[in-house]
């Protein structure tokens, strides 16, 4: 009985073949993840504006917010910090979390104008959808961030050399996993959002906190012990730390004031030299003078290659068990 | 399917909350026929489509689609059916032809065979030229229309039509009733729709009417007009007492006493006529002939006209839970 309904799908009334079975399970799962990741790449290829906008984004924000506050440093006595350098990685973070996420949460805009619809009635499973929309969120993720390393060969940042390479193809096995992560991040968030009226607390509560907090605009040094706190959970913080350890690796973007005072400090530090100092200008108080000492010097990297690595793979695989988990729940 | 059944349904229902969306319902759409489910807004069939598709799932009861159970073969039913749902369900910034090629995949639509079919389902709604244009640029009769082309593109044994006619125009509404006519003969397909137009619902071969999550009663359209009786004939004469009497005497006709003219039942009012004003000695001013509608079928059944019901509380009530299911659902 089975085997003649089996045949009935394959034939037409014609009697020609017209469809093929899938093979297994794992067969239909990854169709569905290719479909839907070709879907998402091929829309974000044709959405001109989307693409100049968040290729234009990040130019904005280095070279408006960039300068400004590498100019601000000077004048707070910081001497010629290459503050847009130290910005550049964590701007590099900031356009795989916004590009992410927003591909992700077109979830949303698919079930307002129903294309969810016939994906769901489809005969691919609910995880491969998922899937599909994860790998598609970071493959468009991932094309945002090579277009903008293109800046990394300027002058004004790594400059146009072979370790420059280097670092670039170093940096893209980073920036796929917390793609990844991201885009599942997204996909958690928008497989139970129905409308877009929810879209400002997810913008304002989720990834502006994130992205703050990710140490991609300061350095996550020197904070009050609740701030630390913060950064530490902010997955983020490891991509952007992992990001600036490798693409700043050899370059010292502290030339200035500071760093000149922490070659002193082995003489500030002196006791003898202190006391001298103490005694000469006891109306000073310098109390705070070794402490400063010690403080200045920046560190690229706060955390060990390795756990940066780690702590994003984990992130990732939550995540995308989260989203799936979540995408398929739904009715 | 082996028993000739496209559609098995028994028992079905669905309950959002305390609401009872669909009470218990049960029906078997014959293989190759038009079935109707005709109803006003928030009537459940939204919902009874949405549970044969395997997009909600049942409270109670079971369905079998193509022999396929709904709740333990979902990827089977998937396979065997094809969907318009009320509401659009294209992407609208890719091409018609991308839309297509989309759903092919997924519904593996043999390669050497999909170039053939997808000119074939585009040229059945007259959309070949505007295959390459992106969906956005389309307006909704064209939007439908492809819908419908892609619903049928993987030769599904049911296509599901969900108000497949709703918010177009007469022009295009009439359209889309010749494509569905027209694929009865073309395509070995059991075509199951919903409508809340009477008129439309007369294009079925078989009409399940459902009111209030209920079948309220299930036949052809000969069969439910049957049971409002039959053609009503309102005549006009210069002695309408005299031409009464006569119609009693000569023709034994039911006279409707209760209305303010000279109107009586006869079984073939068409063919009456003529003979009537051949035979009838009194002066005819005027006569019309009324045949009983589904309207008139939804009246009696209910209480209440089909189109009163768009503005009634409850519906609204049921096509909200409809369009938004609860959180967590």
């Amino acid at each position: 009985m089975s085997a003649q309904k089996e045949e009935a799908i394959d034939m037409v009334s014609t009697g020609a073949p017209v469809r093929t079975k899938y093979r297994t399970n794992l067969h239909r799962g990854l169709t569905g993840i290719y479909v839907i990741w070709s879907r998402e790449v091929k829309r974000f290829w044709r959405d001109t504006p989307r693409r100049i906008g968040a290729f234009v984004q990040p130019i904005i924000y280095l070279a408006l917010l960039g300068v400004g506050m590498q100019s601000a440093f000077k004048v707070f006595g910081a001497g010629s910090t290459k503050y847009v350098v130290f910005m550049f990685p964590g701007i590099l973070g900031m356009t795989v979390l916004f590009t992410a996420v927003f591909s992700a949460i077109s979830i949303v805009w698919d079930r307002e104008f129903g294309f969810l619809k016939e994906v769901l009635v489809s005969p691919v499973p609910r995880s491969s959808v998922a899937l599909g929309k994860i790998v598609g969120g970071a493959t468009t993720a991932l094309i945002q961030a090579l277009i903008f390393m293109v800046l990394a060969f300027f002058p004004w940042f790594l400059g146009f050399s072979l370790s420059t390479f280097y670092k670039v193809l170093a940096l893209v096995p980073v920036l796929v996993v917390l793609a990844l992560g991201l885009t599942s991040l997204g996909v958690a968030i928008a497989a139970r959002m129905r409308s877009f009226e929810g879209f400002p607390i997810v913008m304002n509560f989720i990834l502006m906190p994130l992205f703050f907090l990710s140490g991609a605009f300061f350095p996550l040094q020197g904070l009050p012990g609740w701030m630390t706190f913060l950064t530490r959970i902010d997955p983020l913080t490891y991509g952007v730390d992992a990001l600036r350890g490798i693409a700043l690796r050899g370059i010292d973007i502290t030339a200035g004031m500071t760093s000149q005072l922490s070659n002193l400090a082995p003489i500030l530090q002196d006791p003898d030299i202190i006391n001298i100092v103490r005694t000469r200008y006891s109306h000073i108080d310098f109390s705070g003078l070794s402490s400063m000492t010690q403080q200045t010097a920046l560190q690229i990297q706060r955390f060990p290659i390795w756990l940066d690595v780690l702590v994003m793979l984990g992130f990732g695989i939550i995540m995308v068990l989260i989203a799936v988990w979540q995408f398929s729940r739904q009715e | 399917m082996t028993n000739g059944y496209a559609v098995e349904v028994d028992g079905l229902m669905k309950k959002f909350g305390d609401l009872v969306a669909v009470d218990q319902v049960s029906f078997q759409v014959k293989k190759g026929e038009i079935f109707g489910f005709l109803g006003p807004n928030g009537a459940g069939k939204t919902t009874t489509i949405n549970m044969l598709c395997t997009l909600l799932k049942p409270t109670a009861g079971s369905a079998r689609v193509n022999g396929y159970d709904v709740l333990t073969q979902k990827n089977e039913v998937r396979e065997s059916i094809g969907m318009v749902f009320q509401d659009p369900s294209l992407d609208d910034r890719l091409t018609a032809r991308e839309n297509l090629e989309f759903h092919a995949v997924i519904y593996r639509v043999h390669s050497s065979e999909k170039e053939k079919r997808m000119r074939e389902v585009l040229e059945m709604v007259d959309l070949m030229d505007r295959a390459d244009d992106l969906v956005m640029t389309y307006s909704g009769g064209m939007k439908r229309r492809l819908e419908i082309a892609r619903g049928l593109l993987h030769y599904p044994h049911v296509l599901f039509l969900d108000e497949p006619t709703i918010g177009l125009d007469p022009q295009t509404r009439k359209y889309i009733w010749d494509y569905i006519q027209g694929l009865k003969e073309r395509e070995d397909i059991t075509i199951f729709l919903t409508t809340h137009y009477m008129e439309e619902a007369e294009h079925c071969d078989r009409i399940a009417i459902i009111d209030y999550g209920k079948i309220i009663a299930l036949d052809t359209s000969e069969g439910l007009k049957n049971m409002v009786g039959g053609d009503v004939i309102r005549l006009k004469t210069d002695d309408d007492a005299r031409a009464e009497e006569e119609l009693k005497e000569r023709y034994q006709v039911n006279i409707l006493e209760d209305r303010d003219c000279l109107c009586f039942e006869v079984d073939k009012g068409d063919e009456f006529i003529p003979r009537l004003i051949r035979e009838l000695k009194v002066h005819i001013q005027s006569i019309s002939l009324h045949r009983p509608t589904l309207d008139d079928v939804f009246l009696k059944l209910t209480g209440r006209e089909i189109r009163e019901e768009e503005a009634d509380e409850l519906a609204g009530m049921r096509a909200f839970a409809r369009m938004r299911p609860p959180f967590g659902r």
